[in-house]
C-alpha cells in the first residue's frame, strides 16, 4: 500500500470537524471501537483501521467531501456492503472510508423502458424482489446477493451462477450518475441501449471503486422466464463431468447455468445442508434450464442424453420448484458449509478454458497434496470460472501464508493454460501483485493512465489491482525511439 | 490521395505509428475501409492500412471463442462459424453498401465502432462480446488487454473503451470474441398496418412478455415497400416485425403464443428461416435508406420513446424513419440541406433521453456540424484526457469523432 500520509494522520481531528460540516457530526466515524467495523471487508485475512469513515447521503453530499479530500489531499476508499472478495474496500490508515450504505432506495422501475434506477447502497436481491409480482427481475446473480449492493457489483463487474446466459454486471447496465474524485458530477449512459462517445460506463464498470465513486445505477431488467428446470447429474471422475460440460456448448446449450462441484465439496455441502447430493460421485453438475415450457422439455431431454453419454452415473431432474431449490441449496451453502468442516478457508476465483477443466482439477489436486493444505472445488463450469475453497487454519503459524502461496500457484496456473486470474471476485489487494503474471509493464502502464485520466493525484483507493504505484506525470512522458520513416525497404506507397 | 503505410508485422506498426508521433504526422486507420465515410472528416496526411493483419489464429468452436487479425473480412469470420453452427451474437451490421462502398467490414471495424444489429436488444452490442486485444497505441507501445474467456475482470476492462472508439486511441491488430450457437430455427412474427405508436407499444409488449423475442422492428408503409423480400414489399401497409429464435419446438411455440397476444391487430404472418433472414439483414444495415442520397441519422433512445422522438421531430422536419430495438434504436432519413437538420434532431434526442449520430452524409456537412451527439462539459473533458493518455500526440484518427479526439 502507499505509505501513509503522517500530515494527513495528525490532522485527523480536524479533518473529522470539516467532513462533519458538511454531512454532519452523526454521519462521521471517528472512534476506534466503531471504526472496526470498516477494517475489511469479505476478504478478513487483510485488515487495517481506517483513519475515519464518512458516510454521506446524497450525491451533493458526495460529491462535497471528495472535493474536500481532493484539495486536502486526502485518500478515499469508497465501500458498498463489504461483501467483496478481493479487499478492494480494503481501508487506508491515512484514508476517509466512503460508506454508501445510506443510497438505499430504488428510485424508479420503469417497465416501458425494462429499466431500473436505483442507489448504490441497494443489495441485489432487493432489486428483484421489488419487481417480482410485476414478473421481471435483474439477471446477475452473485452468491452474496442478499447482502452485496449493486454499487459494489459495479465496482467489481460481478457475475454470479447465471451470468453464463444473461452475463455480468456489465452486460446488463445501462446508466450510472457517478462522482469524480474532484467533486466532479457525471452521468454516464441512460435508459438506452447504446451510451454516446468512449463506453465510459463499460470503463468503469469492474474498475474497482479506483476511477469515481457510484451515486445512482440504471439496470436493464428482464421478464422472468416461464420455466425453470435444474438437472442434478453425478459423474465417476471430473474428466467425464468435463467432457459432459463440453458436449453441452457442443450442443449448441447455452443453459441459464452450469456448476460443478468436486468430491470435497460435494461431503461438505451434503454434510452441512442435506441436498441429496450422490455422495459416491467423484464430481456433479446441476445444469439449470430456462424458457418456455416446450424448449426446458426438450433441453431436459438432450442434456440428459449428453450426460449419459458422458457416463453419468446418476441424473434427476427437478419435478417442482422446491425440489430445483434443493438442487441449489447444496451450491449456494458451499462457503458455508466450508467454514464449518475447517476454521479458516479461503475463496479462488480464476478463469481456464473450459477445455482445460480436468488437468487444471488434477493440478490442483497435486497441489493439495505438496502444501497438505485440503481443497474444495465449486466451479461455474460453464464459463470456466474455477472457485477452489483452500481449507485451512489460521492459528497455524504459518499456514496463512501457506495458503496464499498455494492459491498465488493455482492463479498462476489458471493464466498458463490460457486463463485470467480473476472471474468476477476483482483483483483488490489480493491479486494485485500477481497482475505481472497476466500483463507486462507496458499493459499495466496504460491501465494506470486510464486511472491518471480520472484521478491524476491518484486519491480514490490507491495501491489497490496495480503492483506499483507510479506517478501520473511520470506515467504520461513519452519515450519514442525514432522518428524515422518507417520499414524504408518495403513499397508503402 | 494521401499515401499510405501497410505494416506487414507488429514491429513496422510500431514504427508507423513512432514515425507519426515524431513528426506529427496524423494517421487515418483503415482495415477494410468500409466506414472511411462515417464520422467526422480527416484531414489525414498517411492512410495507416491495417489490411495485413488478418486471419483466423484460434477458434475453438467448444470455447465459444475466437481470435483473429483485427483486420480479417468479417464474411471470413462468418463464414467458418457457420461451418459449426455458430455465430457473432451481437449481429455485426455492414454499412457499406449504405455508404456507397465495396469495401467489406472487418471484425476490428466492427469492434472499434461498436456496431451491432437487431440482436442487440437480446444479445447485447460489440463491446458485450469483445473479450481482448493486442493493438499499438498512439504512445507506439505494443500492449493487451482482456484475455480469451468470458469471465474476466482483471485489470480494467480496456475493451469496453476501445469498442467505440474509432480507432482515435489504438490501432487495434489482434482481437478475441466470444461466439454462440446460432439458432435451430428462426422466425419472424409480422403484425400488420401498425401505426407507429401503436406500433411501438407491441414491440414494448413482446419485449415484456417472456417469450424472448430477439429483435423487434417496425417499418412504416413507404420503407416496407422497399424491401427485396416479397411478404414485406408486398403487404402494401406498415409492418411491425417480431424475430422468434431457438430450437424448433419452442420457436413454434413462441410464434404461436405471440401471435394470440396481438391478436387485436388483425391475423398476422409469419417468415421463416431465409425470408427472415434478408428481412433482418435490411433492418441491420439500414437498407430501407440504400437507394437514397439523404442524410441518414441513427438516434438511440429508451425504446418506449422512439415513436414520441418521431412525432416531435415530425412538427418541425419533413423526416421519413423506421424503428428497430424495440423502438430504440431510430433510423432517420431526411434532405440534407444545409447541415442535415443537426440542432433540431440532436435536441430532440437528448431532451427524449437518447442520442443522435450522423451516418450518413456529405463530406462537407460531416466536416461543419457534430456528427456525434455533443458531450456534457465534465465528460468531454475526461474524454479527451483519455485520448490523451492513448495518443498524446493525437496522430490516431485525429477529429474523428470530436474535435481534437
Amino acid at each position: 500500500m502507499p505509505p501513509p500520509n503522517q500530515t494527513t494522520i495528525d490532522h485527523r481531528a480536524e479533518i473529522a470537524a470539516d467532513l462533519s460540516a458538511l454531512i454532519g457530526d452523526a454521519y462521521v466515524i471517528a472512534d476506534s471501537a466503531s471504526l472496526k467495523a470498516f477494517e475489511s471487508d469479505g476478504l478478513s485475512a487483510y485488515r487495517q483501521m481506517p483513519m475515519l469513515v464518512a458516510l454521506p447521503s446524497n450525491t451533493a453530499e458526495v460529491s462535497q467531501v471528495l472535493a474536500y479530500c481532493a484539495k486536502r489531499d486526502v485518500k478515499v476508499v469508497p465501500r458498498g456492503a463489504g461483501t467483496g472478495l478481493s479487499g478492494g474496500a480494503l481501508p487506508l490508515a491515512d484514508g476517509v472510508t466512503l460508506g454508501l450504505g445510506r443510497f438505499n432506495k430504488i428510485l424508479e422501475i420503469d417497465y416501458a423502458n425494462r429499466s431500473a434506477v436505483v442507489q448504490p447502497g441497494v443489495a441485489n436481491l432487493t432489486i428483484s424482489q421489488a419487481m417480482d409480482s410485476a414478473g421481471f427481475y435483474y439477471a446477475p446473480d452473485p452468491s452474496s446477493q442478499i447482502a452485496c449492493s449493486i454499487g459494489g457489483n459495479v465496482a467489481e463487474n460481478s457475475g454470479g451462477v447465471h451470468s453464463l446466459k444473461y452475463g455480468l454486471t456489465t452486460n446488463n447496465l445501462l446508466g450510472v450518475e457517478m462522482v469524480l474524485m474532484d467533486g466532479e458530477i457525471i452521468r454516464l449512459g441512460g435508459k438506452q441501449f447504446d451510451a454516446d462517445g468512449y463506453d465510459l460506463l463499460g470503463l468503469i464498470t469492474g474498475s474497482e471503486g479506483m476511477l469515481g465513486v457510484i451515486t445512482e445505477v440504471t439496470v436493464r431488467i428482464l421478464p422472468k422466464p416461464l420455466t425453470v428446470r435444474a438437472l442434478l447429474m453425478g459423474f465417476a471422475s471430473n474428466d467425464a463431468a468435463g467432457q459432459c460440460v463440453a458436449g453441452i456448448i457442443a450442443a449448441g446449450i447455452i443453459p441459464a447455468g452450469l456448476e460443478l462441484m468436486d468430491k470435497p465439496a460435494i461431503h461438505a455441502v451434503e454434510e452441512f445442508c442435506h441436498a441429496g447430493y450422490p455422495l459416491e460421485a467423484e464430481a456433479i453438475l446441476i445444469c439449470e434450464l430456462d424458457g418456455p415450457e416446450v424448449e426446458v422439455e426438450e433441453l431436459v431431454g438432450r442434456v440428459s442424453e449428453i450426460a449419459a453419454s458422458c457416463g453419468a452415473t446418476s441424473a434427476r431432474t427437478s419435478e417442482s420448484e422446491a425440489e430445483r431449490q434443493r438442487f441449489w441449496l447444496g451450491r449456494k451453502s458451499a462457503f458455508s458449509a466450508a467454514g464449518r468442516i475447517a476454521p479458516d478457508y479461503y475463496v479462488m476465483d480464476g478463469t481456464i478454458p473450459r477445455g482445460r477443466l480436468s488437468e487444471v482439477l488434477n493440478r490442483i489436486s497435486e497441489l493439495s497434496e505438496e502444501y497438505g493444505l485440503a481443497v474444495a472445488n465449486i466451479f461455474h463450469a460453464g464459463d470456466g470460472n474455477l472457485h477452489p475453497l483452500i481449507l485451512f487454519d489460521a492459528n497455524v503459524p504459518g499456514e496463512l501464508e501457506r495458503t496464499e502461496e498455494m492459491g498465488g500457484e493455482i492463479l498462476k496456473l489458471c493464466v498458463a493454460v490460457g486463463g485470467v486470474l480473476t472471474g468476477e471476485h476483482g483483483v483488490g489487494v489480493e491479486k494485485r501483485d500477481l497482475m505481472g503474471e497476466m500483463f507486462s509493464e507496458t499493459d499495466l502502464k496504460q491501465q494506470q493512465r486510464v486511472k491518471c485520466a480520472f484521478d491524476s493525484e491518484q486519491l480514490l483507493n490507491p495501491g489497490k489491482v496495480f503492483p506499483t504505484l507510479h506517478r501520473c506525470a511520470e506515467l504520461g512522458r513519452m519515450h519514442v525511439h525514432s522518428g524515422e520513416m518507417p520499414f524504408p525497404d518495403l513499397p508503402r506507397f | 490521395m494521401a499515401q499510405s503505410f501497410t505494416p506487414g508485422s507488429v514491429d513496422e506498426l510500431v514504427q508507423a505509428v513512432e514515425w507519426a508521433v515524431a513528426g506529427s504526422h496524423p494517421l487515418e486507420l483503415i482495415g477494410g475501409g468500409s466506414k472511411r465515410a462515417l464520422g467526422r472528416p480527416m484531414q489525414a496526411e498517411m492512410t495507416l492500412d491495417l489490411s495485413a493483419f488478418s486471419g483466423i489464429k484460434e477458434y475453438q468452436p467448444e470455447e465459444l471463442q475466437l481470435t483473429a487479425g483485427a483486420a480479417t473480412p468479417l464474411a471470413e469470420i462468418e463464414a467458418v462459424l457457420e461451418e459449426k453452427d455458430q455465430m457473432l451474437a451481437f449481429e455485426p451490421a455492414d454499412y457499406g453498401a449504405l455508404l456507397g462502398t465495396r469495401a467489406g467490414a472487418t471484425l476490428g471495424g466492427v469492434l472499434a465502432c461498436n456496431l451491432s444489429g437487431p440482436r442487440r436488444i437480446k444479445a447485447g452490442a460489440a463491446r458485450d462480446h469483445f473479450l481482448g486485444f493486442h493493438a499499438v497505441s498512439g504512445r507506439a507501445e505494443d500492449f493487451k488487454a482482456g484475455g480469451k474467456v468470458v469471465k474476466n475482470v482483471t485489470g480494467y476492462d480496456l475493451c469496453k473503451l476501445l469498442a467505440g472508439s474509432w480507432g482515435t486511441l489504438a490501432a487495434l491488430y489482434e482481437v478475441s470474441v466470444k461466439v454462440l450457437p446460432a439458432p435451430e430455427r428462426i422466425r419472424t412474427v409480422l403484425i400488420m398496418g401498425l401505426d407507429d405508436a401503436r406500433a411501438l407499444t407491441v414491440l414494448g409488449d413482446a419485449m415484456a412478455s417472456a417469450h424472448d423475442v430477439s429483435a423487434a422492428a417496425h417499418l412504416p408503409a413507404a420503407l416496407a415497400a422497399r424491401s427485396a423480400v416479397p411478404y414485406i414489399s408486398e403487404a402494401g401497409t406498415a409492418i411491425t416485425a417480431l424475430r422468434v429464435e431457438g430450437i424448433g419446438p419452442s420457436v413454434e411455440a413462441r410464434c404461436t403464443a405471440l401471435r394470440a397476444m396481438f391478436a387485436m391487430h388483425g391475423e398476422g404472418e409469419e417468415l421463416h428461416s431465409m425470408y427472415s433472414r434478408s428481412f433482418w439483414r435490411e433492418i441491420r444495415d439500414g437498407s430501407p435508406f440504400g437507394g437514397d442520397a439523404r442524410a441518414l441519422w441513427r438516434v438511440s433512445v429508451p425504446p418506449a420513446e422512439g415513436a414520441r422522438l418521431i412525432a416531435s421531430l415530425r412538427e418541425q422536419l419533413v423526416i421519413e424513419a423506421y424503428y428497430d430495438w424495440a423502438g430504440g434504436l431510430v433510423w432517420l432519413a431526411l434532405a440534407a440541406g444545409e447541415d442535415a437538420g443537426v440542432e433540431v434532431i440532436q435536441t430532440a434526442a437528448v431532451a427524449h433521453g437518447g442520442h443522435a449520430t450522423l451516418l450518413r452524409a456529405p463530406t462537407q456537412i460531416r466536416a461543419a456540424i457534430s456528427v456525434f451527439q455533443p458531450q456534457a462539459p465534465a465528460v468531454a473533458a475526461l474524454t479527451a484526457r483519455l485520448k490523451g493518455s492513448f495518443d498524446p500526440s493525437a496522430v490516431l484518427n485525429p477529429g474523428r469523432m470530436y474535435p481534437g479526439v
